[in-house]
């Protein structure tokens, strides 16, 4: 049995992946060292409760329901969890905050913490101690991490939004490898599209899928929704040459994309329909779950978005942040619980058990060997340093969040790309509504 | 004793003091008050308090989780320059007016139809509830799959048979969309009025039939001077709620197309929920809840006219 000191506790982060397969007693053991040394000492009988963004992976679930009996089994803490689909958290989450009851931690989507950042917990000695210990924080994490000079969340993980191919189809229209740049980009979609194996990418109301693409496609010709100082800036040349490109893209595309909704390129992609789209690594864990589609999973891949004028990754990934209510009795409690989390004995084995829909946001865990073991989920590992934050250069509060939710930029591309509007119409429109949602 | 007794009554009055309330307490006249005071209290508590509400906040700049300012008629102002609001506002009442006027000939039709002696009465009748019985989410669902852009079997039919070249893009173009999903409604709300008309159907006594066809009516006559006289009261009811219920739909437009393709579908209502829910003004979305009152309004009075007038109800002029 190993026996673990206080030393190689805290020694532990340099092991990564072979504390990563700690499992029943020994678990159990490094969890209560764990407890023992954490700065944080949680207070007399305290209890947590938590609001958590509804699963997309039963796996990933299971794995997290693991880490929390460990927790509560070192620690004598007993924890609540409930679920929500990732798009209620965020309401019942600004209720709580109001009315100061409701679970002690929420853990949602993005611009959560920043909807009301003094009614979370200081939690800058948490973020600061997994800092250090795991090889810093990428950027885009302590943009949605921080306000101020304080941190007002713990960003937990991303989930990743990338080129989803096949391959076969690709060599055919002339590419070894997948286009990184907009203009080879839009070679190969005319070129597929020419050898009857098009691709889509939705252009409805899909909140995941086609917010990513589009804001990927607006940011990389360099057009901005708002300036740094929230001041909105759509209306710009270069938001037109995007919505030029945009459609150029479209008309290469499969017919239909319009009406898409989430799961519609996922059902078109593995029913062969169309050989390339955006998405989550969902495509690929369906495909290699499913005997009859191992033909799709062996034949497909990822890649980053092409990158365009910007010269940058310009993609849009969400963020999945864990805060603590400023109302909250133990305060010390849900800090050695965010800081339990991402500890590697406890962190390592849940984003493996994701399957590369999660993505870390500490550096040290790029050695994790979910994204080695199959080359194909590699690329996903990169995600939270390529992602830019939700609102582009302006603040990622809940401004950011309702031009987004209200698809603002979604509708943008589509009113152009359909036809139903021309250029000067389509940013008319969005600007209009975006002036109200930014104004002071 | 006694003595202290009688001094304080002729102290006081004669008789103990009577308040107000002891009168209220005991009158005949506001016992009937009394007695409505309970479902009273029900119905402002569940239903105007809410009403009341939601027409405040249409007024304040309210958003999830933060209590909002009073700003007048801002949300409106903004509202009546919002080509979207416009869209949806002209979506709802195509949708209303298309989806009640086919929903009521069809549902008139087919209760004519069972109305008359049929084999398998019982089971076919019970065969046209389906559709309103499944839940809405799952025939939205099927209907999803149905007008699917690449999967959907009637393209697939159609292209079999080679009678057109592509999939029809039944959710991607403005104005098939709204056909599609003006079908889906009906397809739903058919069976609701079918049998509710059916049953005032039986309610018309056949003597008055009989009478008719010794006098010579012809079957149009016999609809026209009989049947749809005595049905009236049930239409003016039944086409009340299903007006009503269309107008408010929901259910169907967000599992089919939440609002797309650019807004081509929106209804006030889906509108209302993406920009106070999801998008978090729910003043602005209050507002637009509100906007829907006039209209539903407009649809009671009519019915409610209609349903106060016997003369217009058996099918004479006006008084």
């Amino acid at each position: 049995m190993t026996n673990f000191t206080r030393r190689t506790v805290i020694q532990g982060g340099t092991a990564l992946a072979a504390a990563g397969a700690l499992t029943g007693p020994a678990l159990f053991e490094w969890a209560r060292a764990w407890a023992q040394a954490a700065p944080w000492k949680p207070e007399k009988d305290a209890k947590l409760s938590m609001l958590r963004w509804k699963y997309f992976v039963q796996s990933e679930d299971e794995a997290f329901v693991k880490l929390i009996e460990a927790f509560t089994k070192a620690t004598g803490i007993p924890v609540d969890i409930s679920r929500e689909s990732y798009e209620d958290v965020q309401p019942k989450a600004s209720v709580a905050a109001n009315t100061g009851t409701g679970p002690d931690l929420f853990w949602g989507l993005y611009s959560l913490p920043h909807l009301f950042p003094q009614k979370c917990v200081d939690v800058s000695d948490v973020a600061d101690y997994l800092g250090k210990k795991y090889g810093g924080w990428v950027d885009s994490a302590v943009k949605y991490g921080k306000e101020g000079n304080k941190w007002i969340s713990v960003p937990i993980c991303y989930s990743g939004a990338l080129m989803n191919y096949r391959i076969k189809s690709m060599n055919a229209a002339g590419f070894q490898k997948f286009p990184t740049t907009t203009d080879e980009f839009l070679e190969y979609a005319k070129a597929t599209k020419k050898n009857n194996t098009p691709g889509g990418m939705a252009l409805g109301h899909a909140s995941g899928d086609a917010n990513t693409w589009v804001h990927w496609c607006l940011w990389t010709h360099n057009g901005q929704v708002v300036d740094k100082d929230d001041k909105v800036i759509l209306n710009s040349p270069e938001t037109a040459k995007a919505l030029e490109y945009a459609k150029q893209l479209y008309e290469n595309m499969i017919p239909g994309v319009v009406s898409w909704n989430d799961a519609s390129n996922n059902k078109a992609f593995l029913a062969n329909e169309i050989h390339w789209t955006n998405n989550g690594i969902s495509i690929y864990v369906a495909a290699k779950k499913d005997p009859t589609k191992k033909e799709i999973a062996e034949d497909m891949n990822h890649a980053y978005f092409p990158i365009g004028p910007a010269g940058k990754p310009t993609e849009l990934h969400l963020m999945y942040p864990i805060l603590a209510m400023t109302y909250t009795k133990y305060p010390q409690a849900c800090k050695a619980l965010i800081a339990f989390m991402l500890e590697a004995q406890n962190f390592n084995p849940w984003i493996e058990s994701a399957q590369g829909y999660l993505t870390h946001c500490l550096n040290a865990y790029d050695a994790n060997p979910v994204w080695t073991a199959d080359p194909k989920t590699t690329p996903y590992r990169d995600v939270a340093k390529r992602t830019l934050t939700a609102g582009g250069l302006g603040s990622v509060g809940e401004k950011a969040a309702t031009a987004i939710a209200d698809f603002v930029v979604v509708d943008m591309f589509a009113n152009y790309c359909s036809g139903r509007e021309d250029v000067k119409g389509a940013i008319k429109i969005a600007e209009r509504q975006l002036s109200r949602i930014y104004r002071a | 004793m006694a003595e202290a007794a009688l001094g304080t009554r002729t102290k006081r009055e004669t008789y103990p003091h009577v308040t107000a309330w002891d009168r209220l307490k005991v009158n005949r006249e506001w016992l009937a008050w009394w007695f409505m005071l309970p479902a009273g209290a029900f119905l402002v508590l569940f239903l105007a308090y809410p009403l009341g509400l939601g027409v405040w906040l249409s007024f304040t700049d309210t958003r999830i989780g933060r209590s909002g300012v009073f700003i007048g008629l801002e949300n409106y102002e903004w509202l009546w320059d919002d080509s979207v609001f416009w869209i949806s506002v002209f979506n709802t009442l195509l949708y209303t007016g298309v989806a009640s006027a086919v929903k009521f000939a069809v549902g008139l039709y087919l209760a004519l139809l069972l109305n008359e002696n049929l084999p398998f009465k019982a089971i076919i009748r019970s065969v046209v509830l389906i559709p309103f019985i499944v839940p809405t989410v799952l025939s939205a669902i099927a209907f999803w799959w149905l007008f699917d852009s690449q999967f959907s079997i009637i393209s697939w039919s159609l292209r079999k048979l080679h009678l057109i070249s592509t999939n029809i893009d039944f959710l991607g173009d403005p104005w098939t969309a709204r056909w599609s999903v003006i079908f889906a409604n009906i397809w739903r709300g058919v069976p609701f009025i079918a049998i509710t008309l059916l049953a005032g159907l039986q309610t018309v006594s056949p003597s008055l039939y009989e009478a008719a066809t010794i006098d010579g009516a012809s079957t149009w006559q016999r609809f026209r001077f009989i049947t749809y006289p005595l049905l009236t009261p049930i239409i003016a009811v039944v086409m009340t709620f299903s007006v009503l219920f269309t107008f408010t739909d929901f259910q169907l437009i967000w599992v089919l197309t939440r609002g797309g393709p650019v807004n081509a579908t929106h209804l006030m209502a889906t509108l209302s929920y993406q920009r106070a829910i999801l998008g978090g003004h729910l003043g602005e979305g209050a507002a637009i809840a509100t906007a829907m009152i006039p209209f539903l309004l407009a649809a009671i009075l009519i019915s409610w006219f209609g349903l106060q007038r016997r003369k217009w109800q058996q099918g004479e002029s006006n008084d």
